[in-house]
């Protein structure tokens, strides 16, 4: 049931696509994390673009099959996800209120690139933090702990 | 045009990156601790997604309808085109970590190289990657440090590791046909630039931790022309295995 005029329509799709989740971190959308770089029709084709954020990353085929699904779901059929790779995605596209998400989710958010702060414990958001690894659970993390709270913690590496 | 020889290109630095990865994978599951174990299967899943990317770029190049898929798959050994010291087997810990450092900081020199060059689409590749290598070459020579740096032992396997790697380094800057053609054209970076570069790199480190460069190696060279080692059979027979058993299966 597609509505004759296109612009609603685009609305919609891009509202739908704004809210598919981050299938690793289920509470940031892909729109928050700045991997959806953008929704439009191409003739007749909806184009949905997204830019991977690490190039290995297992997510970015569930969420184009997450993408897919969802728009299949309500009624688009005619539907390409594409790649971008330029430019290169980077943790400055996460936005302020992506980043207090991620904190209060228990990950440390990225740091601004250019600022050399210290990385806060999202538990009690003591400073006094040291590195275990550069790795951690998902590509984009490494792995923190608290000194002050003795949590071990994730961060999301800035990138 | 220029096609045949970009697809040259493109195809050798998907293969450096495939077989990198896919030698580095095999740490998974056996890794000295839980956190390298994480970090070098992260570093081996970069190098792949590096690898899907290029290859599937080559196979538009190449325009015979091949995909990635087909290009990882089914080619034999005489059609791979990676520089042999990526194809070694994966040795020790040791001999791995001063292998990815050498690696590293090749590939970081590259990328950022890439990011000029007059080919958009490499362009794009370099802009994810180059951010990618910065962070494995630090991770990398972290460990070069501490293993250099240890133990009596440590620094004896880190020794030995670098006097049986160290041959195989100047095939990464070999130039050939396709490399003249790719710098004429500003599509790749000046391969003696790049050695330059890379030496800078890698000399200050090895140095500091009083790992001695062997002097008169004999350059082992061939990958580029399809003439690989023993030890390449072997990894391509593991890594196709399932195409070549069921062909054309999905995941």
């Amino acid at each position: 049931m597609q509505m004759n005029d296109p612009t609603p329509d685009l609305e919609r799709a891009r509202d739908l696509v704004s809210r598919v989740k981050d299938p690793e971190i289920p509470v940031l959308t892909i729109a928050d994390l700045g991997v959806l770089r953008d929704v439009q029709y191409e003739n007749r084709r909806l184009v949905v673009t997204i830019t991977p954020t690490y190039t290995g990353c297992p997510a970015m085929k569930a969420i184009e099959d997450d993408i897919q699904a969802v728009l299949h779901g309500a009624g688009f059929h005619n539907v390409e996800v594409r790649t971008q790779m330029s430019p290169p995605w980077t943790t400055d596209w996460m936005d302020e209120r992506a980043r207090r998400k991620l904190e209060a989710y228990g990950i440390a958010p990225p740091r601004p690139l250019a600022s050399r702060g210290p990385i806060h414990c999202p538990q009690c958001h003591s400073a006094n933090t040291e590195r275990v690894s550069e790795y951690g659970s998902t590509a984009c993390k490494a792995l923190y702990r608290c000194l002050d709270c003795l949590e071990p913690f994730d961060y999301f590496k800035c990138i | 045009m220029n096609a045949p020889a970009l697809f040259e290109y493109t195809l050798r630095l998907g293969d450096d990156a495939l077989i990198n990865g896919q030698r580095l994978s095999e740490w998974c599951g056996h890794g000295p601790f839980l956190e390298e174990d994480v970090g070098v299967a992260n570093t081996a899943l970069d190098l792949i997604g590096r690898a899907r990317l290029l290859l599937s770029y080559a196979g538009t190049l190449e325009g015979k309808g091949r995909d990635e898929d087909d290009l990882a798959f089914t080619r034999d050994e005489r059609a791979w085109r990676n520089v042999l010291l990526v194809e070694l087997p994966k040795g020790d810990f040791g001999f791995t970590t001063v292998r990815q450092f050498l690696l590293d900081a090749f590939n970081r020199q590259l990328y950022l190289g890439l990011l000029n060059s007059k080919d958009e689409t490499l362009v794009g590749i370099a802009g994810r990657s180059a951010k990618e290598c910065e962070y494995h070459l630090r991770h990398s020579s972290e460990w070069v440090l501490r293993l250099g740096d240890g133990t009596e032992e440590s620094h004896c396997r880190a020794q030995r590791a670098l006097d049986d790697l160290w041959p195989y380094t100047p095939e990464l800057f070999e130039s050939d046909a396709v490399t003249e053609q790719m710098e004429q054209q500003g599509i790749a970076p000046p391969a003696a630039k790049l050695r330059q570069a890379w030496l800078h790199t890698v000399e200050p480190l090895l140095r500091k931790v009083r790992l001695t460069i062997p002097e008169n190696a004999w350059p082992q060279t061939g990958g580029r022309q399809g003439m690989h080692s023993e030890h390449m059979g072997f990894l391509l027979a593991e890594m196709q295995f399932v195409q070549r058993a069921y062909p054309g299966q999905k995941w």
